[in-house]
């Protein structure tokens, strides 16, 4: 193992190249993991263990004692006498400096100690009422629907209505055609920083503002949609489309039954760029938006941090929560995801 | 891509597996295409297929395009064009007003040329940081013999992240309680507010973009290191041409016009700055630091308060013809080192 490990391109010791090359990748790797892991250990921690500081590496809760007599649980605390003796014991009140506890062995018999001698024994706990309450106390179910109902209806009409396009610019020769393939390019050229007070003047005029519709049908044109599948087009041959026409099947029947078929890489590689661009989007829904009932994911998360007296545990189990899919999507489509944009530059 | 014909058989009964739902919803559009292709003839067909996407292409890019410049000559708070009235170069005057260019203080609206000014640093440090990070980590894993699908996919996968997802962890990250501050604490003692502090919170905004981004840069940097022929440093190292002199010598030359592509691309991105720098920072804090052109248009148009349409739009109109020259040059250099 560590001979395969340590194995060079020169078949020779790791010099000192190597040795950076292997300090960089792992750093980086740290550089990485850290705050995404930190905020994952931290979405599992109590409320109370989220504001303690320093920060626990693990996430933990102070660990209760139920005894006889007493309405709650008690919390556990060791107490190191002046002596030097130590001593478990159950914290009944906590009143300034001074603190009221009882041995658990003797249930009945309370006494006084300062502040000072206790220190709280915690264990490994986590805390998955972060995730499940914020379902309950904001509309989080609401903003997961909207993202998700928004992801696949402009996905979906993304890969037909793209494809219908790049069909149309690959296999027919008809007047306007390198035209209208250059207008299609010369879109991606403009951001939508540049146009967004017209374009949400537009949505007004449709009547489109705050509704998931404005956010969709705005976004199903996508030229690195059409660019993408009309070079993938290209190389499907013509002689399958003669052949069909001389079968008198419709031309939406040739595009529907054989082409698209045909497609499904490239359509597989556009359905997952479609699916992370949607699932991310910001900007453009943050403009349309404006009622929390029609939030998606990003917009409801963003707003989450204003909104109340800033309430980490929650907002940090719902950030996971939102960047779960893309990490599973990835997880699996990792190597046609990363191919895909070294291949084509698309993001 | 693979040629078709090797994947057909399979791609064909894969989609009829998953299309047999689709292909009800199909045979509704289908009927009424082919009687339109009966009516209209085969030769006038892609117009149609082209029709739904060019519609929406000319409503929301096409049309805003167009009113962008008209927005710019109007003045007043009503959103509908025709509502507007026309003040001709008002907005334009009433941005470029200014005593000093360098001094935002002395601009009749100083909050534009402070995130001028903020935008152009970020542009700076943002394209030479995400640059050098990005080579390197390319360099890297071009020489890693091992594991290095392993640790692209790590240094890629940030990219994938929702801009607010990444503001949201960094700023967990470095919050008061955050571990980093934890860290400070067990070893020197201190604790540092970073994202209240002005240059804390710049560093850590560019920082944080070079984190979320630079993965997609050294991808395609990766792929030019790869198509630089192994031959070159064969020949190199029987001329015993040191790997110091090698990579001056040989990869950084031959990865030039991959290089500039990257430089202008991270030009434009860097210019447009808003999502991940907005959420870490709530909203382009502290004061005014970390508030770029995008946000001064966004909330010049969006926030209640404002509502100056005419002012925004001729805002974008001049980040737009500064990002058109950045683009014109890219397709200069894309179709240069096409050559």
């Amino acid at each position: 193992m560590i001979a395969f490990l340590t194995r060079t391109r020169q078949k020779g010791r790791m010099d000192l190249t190597d040795w950076l090359a292997w300090g960089w990748a792992i750093l980086g790797t740290l550089v990485v993991a850290i705050p995404v892991g930190w905020a994952v250990i931290s979405s599992l921690k109590t409320e109370a263990e989220i504001n303690s500081f320093p920060p626990a590496l693990v996430p933990r809760a102070a660990q209760t004692i139920t005894i006889e007599g007493q309405s709650k649980p008690l919390s556990v605390w060791i107490r190191k006498a002046p002596d030097g003796s130590e001593q478990t014991v159950a914290l009944v009140r906590r009143i300034g400096l001074a603190a009221t506890v009882l041995d658990p062995a003797k249930p009945q018999e309370t006494f006084r100690v300062p502040v000072s001698e206790l220190s709280q024994l915690k264990e490994f706990h986590l805390q998955w009422s972060n995730y499940t309450e914020p379902l309950k106390q904001f509309n989080f179910l609401r903003y997961l629907w909207n993202t998700v109902f928004v992801t696949v209806v402009a996905t979906a009409l993304t890969l037909f209505l793209n494809s219908l396009t790049a069909f149309a610019l690959s296999k027919y020769r008809f007047a306007g055609r390198n035209a209208v393939f250059a207008l299609i390019l010369s879109t991606m050229m403009i951001p939508l920083s540049v146009i967004m007070v017209p374009a949400f003047m537009v949505i007004v005029g449709l009547n489109l503002a705050d509704n998931l519709w404005g956010v969709i049908l705005s976004t199903v044109s996508t030229p690195t949609g059409v660019f993408l599948l009309r070079q993938y087009m290209l190389t499907i041959p013509d002689d399958l489309i003669e052949a069909a026409r001389v079968d008198a099947a419709s031309e939406f029947r040739i595009y529907w039954r054989i082409v698209l078929p045909l497609c499904a890489p490239a359509l597989a590689v556009l359905a997952i760029f479609s699916v992370i661009w949607r699932w991310n989007d910001f900007l453009w829904p943050l403009i349309v938006l404006s009622s929390p009932d029609n939030y998606t994911l990003q917009i409801g998360l963003n707003s989450l941090q204003g909104q109340f007296n800033v309430q980490w545990h929650y907002i940090l189990a719902m950030t996971v929560v939102t960047l779960l899919p893309v990490t599973v999507v990835f997880l699996f489509l990792q190597k046609y995801i990363t191919e895909g944009v070294a291949s084509s530059g698309v993001k | 891509m693979s040629a078709p014909a090797s994947i057909a058989p399979r791609a064909v009964a894969r989609s009829e597996r998953v299309g047999e739902g689709l292909d009800a919803v199909m045979r509704v559009v289908e009927t009424p295409m082919a009687a339109l292709q009966r009516l209209i003839g085969v030769a006038r067909m892609p117009y149609v297929f082209i029709l739904p996407n060019m519609v929406l292409f000319t409503i929301f890019v096409f049309v805003p395009v167009g009113l962008a410049i008209a927005y710019a000559f109007t003045g007043g708070t009503d959103l509908l064009i025709w509502d507007r009235p026309y003040v001709g170069l008002e907005n334009f005057k009433a941005l470029l007003d200014c005593g000093n260019y360098l001094e935002p203080a002395t601009c009749r609206y100083n909050l534009f040329w402070t995130a001028v000014h903020n935008t152009w640093w970020y542009t700076l440090l943002n394209t030479l940081g995400t640059l050098f990070f990005a080579l390197m980590t390319a360099l890297v894993l071009n020489r890693l013999t091992w594991g290095r699908g392993f640790f692209r996919a790590v240094f890629f996968y940030p990219v994938l992240l929702s801009p607010v997802v990444v503001g949201l962890v960094w700023q967990w990250f470095l919050a008061r309680e955050g571990l980093l501050n934890g860290f400070l604490t067990e070893w020197l003692d201190t604790r540092i507010i970073f994202l209240l502090e002005v240059g804390w919170s710049r560093a850590w905004v560019v920082y944080v973009s070079i984190w979320f981004h630079m993965g997609f840069y050294m991808l395609i940097i990766l792929a030019g290191l790869q198509a630089i022929p192994r031959d070159i440093y064969e020949a190199a190292q029987i001329d015993g041409t040191s790997q110091w002199r090698q990579f001056w010598r040989l990869t950084l030359p031959l990865l030039m016009p991959n290089l500039l592509v990257v430089t202008v691309l991270l030009l434009i991105r860097s210019v447009q700055v808003f999502d991940e720098a907005w959420v870490l920072t709530n909203g382009g804090g502290p004061g005014t630091a970390n508030t770029f052109i995008v946000q001064f248009i966004y909330q010049t148009a969006f926030s209640p308060e404002l509502r100056l349409y005419g002012l925004a739009s001729a805002a974008s109109v001049l980040m737009g013809i500064g990002l058109l020259v950045l683009t014109l040059s890219q397709l200069w250099l894309a179709k240069k080192a096409e050559v």
